[in-house]
């Protein structure tokens, strides 16, 4: 076991062998003695008055242990699910939800009761037994039409259907407006989607009734969130409640926050004192894990002719579904970012919270950056249309280029060199000869179409000023860092993996940062009995601010190592000399004494004057600022003017994430990010019933997850600008395919169509919906006439 | 996505899996691949109470060609028919048919039976049975593929008879399959076949009416030596294609016409 320089290294990931064999330890997995597993009846309506539910078959039905509702869990639990602050504090109501519905249901897939059998097949079949009358209510579906006065009520016991409406300001929007030459309008549309992690939720429950300890194993990105709100709806304090995460099999943000579930099972299990385990099938995954997206975007931007960007004002209709997500208005961060990498005199976004009889809405990969940069992207191409200037062009010429740049709201760009990227994009693309080539195809009828997205990601969640403000809570990050005896080390974090592949990358930091063998650091998280309390993962923060808090306990653990050292080798502290986990004293480099051998002596006796035993340190780290990622894509597709069918031919992408601990980590991250921006652009849609509030892609053969079939092959590269944020110079990476995807692609298509006068499509670019545009040339009036003849 | 109780049995010859249909009476399902099934089954939208398992009958896993026909047995796996070199030189598009249906898992485990019964107009073997006029061969009698496909998801096998083969004519000549989706497993949004045979262009129509349809006004316009382009204006003739999640009625028409066109253009 050699002490190499492990940062920056291309490994592969130690958790592979274990996740690509099925030897992982998902929720599924696990078995507790005396198990019983509980399904839950789902509300099949939108919206209805439940005027009985009749458990009295399900309850008789062979293997049953229980049928519950909500009357027996009101005697186990109490509270609402919670609700966070999430860039908006003055939200115009916050309606409780409890984890199982009382009399109304207000979305299709809402807990209406829960049937625990002594199997899952006899849970399943009595669920169908369960009876319950409702009383369907009409359901309240269109974003506008529920914000009308009088409208149709979500519940029936809400003043309105407005979660919140809030102005972000950033500048004088007025004034910048004033001085426009040139303004272009456009409604562009974010819609829903579902997250789908290869696994589905999943919990087991198991309380301790003789000393009041309560055990959740569950599929999380955040254990000690879940160990907070859940045993606080118990009743119970932190210290009587543990949280255990193994492997979980993605999230994308859907599961950083406690469900209705959870709560569920901890109450059935101290109601019939058995370990509980409910699993969450795919079809309830679509109905009862949070949505992502699904907002409505008026934007108008204000320039100069000669392309100068002045205003960008904009009003944000989104969609929260029946109750407040945990996180429900974060996705208004898209109103502080949407001025994405350009400056601007002013930029101001109204948030409109709506209800609506879906279910809630909730982070999805991104959260917000991409909704924001789609609308930027989208506007600034738009601008550029109107004033007959290259994409390019338009962007080189609003580029930030001081750093750190205070963007119109004060958040400040710590760093950042857009026109790298931008350059290295265009070159690898071959831009010039794409849009030559684009010229010869439309000459034979074809149409090749070019986009760019050039983007800045805030990430890294959080300093816990701004942070603290904005989400209400500080989001710090923790980690121990412990070296035994015989010199292997263990390090405990707060940050909870879900495919990242920290396993590696902090084992990377750690082999660095003390000077030890990669082989000989463990990483534990998703414990909450061994971890520090941590904000989990989520948002692009897991190396950022996790990472850096362990190269600091790294830090301590090396000092205190030398103080030892000097004791040891009877000499001065600062004659001892510390290279890759080795002491000597200066000038004596034959004699040395690795980090591992100190630990012995750290152990042992004979410490100086005051020396405690051991050698570990605990770090918390609050962040100076956010990291501020950045990236140049180029998307190129050919559109079928006869079929409306999108070919996505090529897809370029130049990231920039500051210095990079894993160059194979990065770019799977790129990889998966960008197939699902451009899923987005392309493939995914949560569609329901106008009126009745049905679901109506409830299965994977309706909503299109696409495959590797469906993608073209990924050219990456890179840039380095490090951030100046951290010690590491690092930045996040895990939402930056996916922020700059959807833009591009679109972008793209909008480029093929422009010759039959097409300024925007909305996503999914469906191949109808693109037909009905290429007929109607966009249907805004501006069509030349040009090929609207459609002939096969 | 777990299915009501059933009984399960196996069958190992087609007198058996007969017997047993007899037996557990019209709730009973035979199945095979289960590939459309075992989806239906998992979220109750179907609740059979017995399934006779016939994955492992004999008597209809055979591929044979005999007096111009070539026959597919029942049990045949899409993945074999794709591969088999005697269908590539009997009836060719029907190994490039077989290669366009579901991926490698449906391929492995669906079965040319298994379309057949289903009767989904959205089956791909179903158009091609129909415009070549093969036959279903059951273990009553022989029924022309022209009167088998009723209506939506309706054939005319009876509760207990059981599709032992398929019995395509030998089609060597020009032939093409424009199969239309957004992803590459799906099911056709719109698909067109076209065969020219001894006797003329035959043309198939996927997913365009409430089972499999034949072109036959392409096929008429055709005879009369329509050029593709002119002959694809006569597609949408006698296309019932209903409005669902994945495109309108009036998308699926358009579609039908710009298909036709270049799988006639296109086949060789």
């Amino acid at each position: 076991m050699a002490v190499t320089s492990m940062i920056g290294a291309r490994i592969q990931r130690r958790e592979d062998p274990r996740l690509v064999t099925g030897h992982g330890t998902y929720i599924d997995d696990i078995t507790r003695p005396h198990m019983v597993h509980m399904a839950v009846v789902r509300s099949p309506y939108a919206h209805a008055a439940i005027r009985s539910i009749d458990v009295s078959r399900a309850r008789s039905a062979p293997g049953v242990v229980a049928a519950l509702t909500a009357a027996d869990f009101r005697t186990v639990l109490s509270g609402a699910v919670p609700v966070t602050n999430s860039f908006v504090a003055d939200k115009k109501q916050v309606p409780d939800q409890f984890f199982i519905a009382e009399g109304e249901v207000a979305y299709q897939g809402e807990p209406v009761a829960v049937v625990v059998a002594g199997d899952r097949y006899a849970a399943a079949d009595a669920a169908q037994l369960v009876h319950v009358d409702y009383e369907p209510l009409p359901a309240v579906m269109d974003l506008e039409k529920a914000m009308a006065p009088g409208a149709a009520l979500v519940k029936r016991d809400r003043p309105d259907n407005i979660g919140w409406d809030t102005v972000f300001a950033g500048g004088d929007i007025d004034a910048a407006f004033a001085e426009a030459e040139v303004t272009v309008k456009e409604r562009i549309t974010q819609q829903r989607l579902f997250p789908v992690p290869m696994e589905g939720r999943g919990c087991i429950a198991e309380f301790d009734e003789y000393d009041n300890h309560l055990t959740i194993w569950t599929s999380t990105q955040v254990p000690h969130f879940i160990r907070l709100f859940v045993g606080g709806g118990m009743g119970l304090a932190e210290s009587q409640v543990r949280v255990i995460s193994h492997d979980v099999g993605g999230g994308f943000g859907s599961k950083l926050r406690p469900y209705p579930e959870e709560y569920l099972a901890c109450g059935a299990s101290k109601l019939l004192s058995r370990p509980v385990k409910w699993i969450e099938e795919r079809s309830e995954n679509l109905v009862a894990t949070t949505h992502g997206r699904g907002q409505i975007f008026d934007v108008e931007v204000a320039a100069k002719r000669d392309g100068t960007l002045l205003g960008l004002r904009f009003t944000q209709i989104l969609d929260i579904g029946a109750y407040h997500g945990v996180f429900s208005a974060f996705q208004a961060v898209a109103c502080l970012i949407a001025g994405g990498c350009y400056g601007w005199k002013a930029v101001n976004g109204r948030s409109i919270g709506v209800f609506t009889n879906r279910t809630s809405t909730d982070p999805y990969r991104g959260a917000g950056r991409p909704e924001g940069t789609h609308l930027c992207e989208r506007a600034v191409d738009l601008m550029a249309r109107e004033l007959g200037m290259d994409p390019v062009e338009i962007r080189r010429k609003n580029f930030v280029h001081d750093f750190p740049h205070p963007n119109n709201f004060g958040l400040v760009y710590d760093s950042g060199d857009y026109d790298k990227t931008l350059n290295r994009a265009l070159e690898i693309a071959d831009y010039q000869g794409l849009r030559r080539r684009q010229q010869e195809m439309r000459a034979q009828g074809r149409y090749l179409g070019i986009g760019l997205c050039t983007y800045v990601e805030i990430c890294g969640l959080g300093p816990s000023g701004p942070t603290a403000a904005a989400a209400g809570v500080a989001l710090v990050e923790s980690s121990t860092v412990r070296v035994h005896p015989t010199g292997s080390v263990t390090v405990n974090v707060g940050t909870h993996a879900h495919g990242q592949g920290h396993d590696t990358t902090f084992a990377q930091i750690v082999a660095d940062g003390l000077g030890v063998p990669y082989e000989s650091v463990d990483i534990r998280h998703g414990d909450t009995a061994d971890t520090p309390f941590g904000y989990g993962t989520y948002g692009s923060r897991s190396l950022a601010v996790g990472g850096i808090s362990i190269l600091k306990s790294c830090q301590k653990v090396v000092e205190k190592a030398r103080r030892l050292a000097a004791h040891v080798f009877e000499a001065a502290e600062e004659d001892i000399v510390h290279e890759r986990g080795s002491y000597h004293v200066k000038g004596s480099p034959d004699n040395a004494k690795t980090i591992g051998e100190l630990a012995f002596a750290a152990h042992g006796a004979g410490l100086p004057e005051g020396m405690e035993h051991g050698l570990e340190a605990v770090t918390y780290f609050d962040p100076p600022n956010f990291v501020w990622p950045f990236g140049a894509h180029i998307c190129v597709v050919e559109v079928d003017q006869h079929t409306g069918a999108v070919e996505v031919q090529r897809y370029i992408a130049v990231d920039d994430c500051g210095n990079v601990i894993n160059p194979m980590i990065v770019d799977g991250q790129i990889h998966g990010g960008i197939a699902q921006g451009l899923s987005q652009a392309l493939f995914e849609e949560v569609r329901y019933d106008d009126e009745s509030g049905q679901l109506l892609t409830g299965t994977f053969l309706d909503y299109l997850v696409p495959t590797i079939a469906e993608m073209p092959h990924f050219e990456t590269d890179r840039t380095v600008t490090p951030s100046p944020t951290n010690e590491l110079g690092v930045k996040g990476i895990g939402e930056a395919g996916t922020i700059a995807a959807s833009a591009a692609v679109i972008n793209a298509v909008v480029d093929a169509l422009s010759p039959f006068g097409v300024r925007h499509v909305e996503m999914p670019a469906r191949p109808d919906r693109i037909l009905e545009l290429i007929h109607n040339g966009g249907g805004d009036g501006h069509n030349p006439g040009a090929g609207r003849e459609v002939t096969a | 996505m777990i299915p009501a109780p059933f009984d399960y049995v196996t069958a190992a010859t087609v007198d058996e899996a007969v017997g047993h249909l007899q037996r557990f009476g019209d709730d009973a399902k035979l199945i095979a691949g289960g590939q459309s099934l075992v989806p239906l089954m998992r979220l109750r939208l179907a609740q059979p109470s017995a399934l006779v398992d016939i994955s492992r009958m004999r008597g209809a896993d055979a591929i044979t060609r005999e007096d111009g026909h070539l026959s597919v047995g029942a049990g045949v796996h899409h993945a074999d028919i794709e591969r088999s070199p005697a269908v590539r030189d009997a009836l060719p598009l029907l190994a490039a048919v077989a290669h366009e249906v579901g991926d490698n898992q449906v391929r492995n485990l669906g079965t040319m039976g298994g379309v057949i019964a289903h009767g989904d107009a959205a089956g791909d073997y179903c158009a091609l049975a129909l415009m070549l006029d093969a036959e279903i061969v059951t273990s009553k009698r022989r029924h022309a593929a022209s009167g088998f496909f009723k209506d939506v998801f309706t054939t005319a096998l009876e509760p207990d008879e059981v599709v032992t083969a398929v019995r395509f004519p030998v089609a060597t000549g020009a032939h093409a399959y424009q199969k239309f989706r957004r992803r590459l497993f799906d099911w056709a949004i719109a698909g067109v076949m076209v065969q020219r045979t001894e006797a003329g262009w035959r043309v198939g129509y996927v997913n365009l009416g409430p089972t499999a349809v034949r072109g036959a006004g392409v096929e008429q316009a055709l005879a009369q030596g329509a050029a593709p382009a002119e002959a694809a204006r006569r597609a949408t003739q006698g296309l019932e294609p209903r409005d669902d999640v994945r495109a309108t009625a009036a998308y699926k028409r358009h579609l039908a016409t710009v298909l036709t066109q270049r799988a006639l253009e296109s086949a060789a």
